[in-house]
């Protein structure tokens, strides 16, 4: 069981209601995929994000089945647009 | 050291300052400005401001790798900005034009695959929606793609 926070962005954060949050999650190890999928039932608002939304581990771009661990950030984000 | 995301308008001097010498006799320099595309008056940036600064850094360090004596820098506004005003600049200088091409080239086309940076355009109506370069607009609220 770890304790991961979870920061939502630009139209995410809309869809979640904030910017932040820490949820548990289980597994062996558990994934990215698995702190999403907990997401989308503490917050419901989150559904509407696509299947695969874009993901940070502290900082960096990560695959959905990258292993997160206690203490670890994770971030969804939007569909890129800078420049 | 240079600061990459800013509230303030952008300074081309200031990082023209940065990556120009002697020994540099090319300059490449990129600025993307607002676009007053439809009924737009303006753009609202946002970013997840510490990855955002570290994924610039890392993209600097990947040009200075493949272009070793090129010096690039660039800068993101956030915030508001208006029509007509820059959004990023990019100055790339080295000892040939090629290579500040290059790496001016390099650099933008990464900050648009890389960095956590948000477009939120607004309309002469008062109404805003997320720009998606994967597809249609999106409008601001919880409408769903």
């Amino acid at each position: 069981m770890g304790k991961v926070s979870v920061r939502f962005f630009a139209r995410y954060a809309e869809l979640a209601g904030c910017e932040s949050a820490a949820v548990l999650v289980s597994g062996n190890p558990a994934t990215v995929a698995d702190v999403i999928a907990r997401i989308r039932e503490v917050f419901p608002g989150t559904q509407a994000m696509p299947p695969r939304p874009l993901a940070a581990l502290n900082q960096r771009q990560v695959h959905l089945d990258a292993p997160v661990s206690d203490g670890d950030e994770v971030a969804l984000l939007p569909p890129l647009s800078g420049g | 050291m240079m600061i990459h995301l800013t509230r303030h308008p952008l300074e081309v001097d200031a990082l023209l300052a940065e990556v120009q010498g002697p020994e540099r006799g090319g300059t490449c320099v990129f600025v993307g400005t607002v676009r007053n595309d439809a009924d737009v008056t303006g753009i609202d940036y946002s970013a997840y401001e510490p990855m955002a600064f570290a994924e610039i850094e890392r993209i600097l360090s990947d040009a200075q790798a493949q272009w070793p004596e090129a010096r690039v820098m660039l800068q993101h506004r956030l915030g508001l900005i208006p029509v007509g005003e820059a959004s990023i600049a990019i100055v790339a200088a080295a000892p040939h034009r090629d290579d500040a091409f290059a790496a001016c080239r390099y650099v933008i086309e990464e900050v648009k695959k890389r960095l956590p940076i948000w477009k939120k355009e607004l309309h002469t109506d008062g109404t805003a929606t997320w720009v998606d370069p994967s597809g249609k607009p999106v409008a601001g609220g919880l409408r769903d793609r």
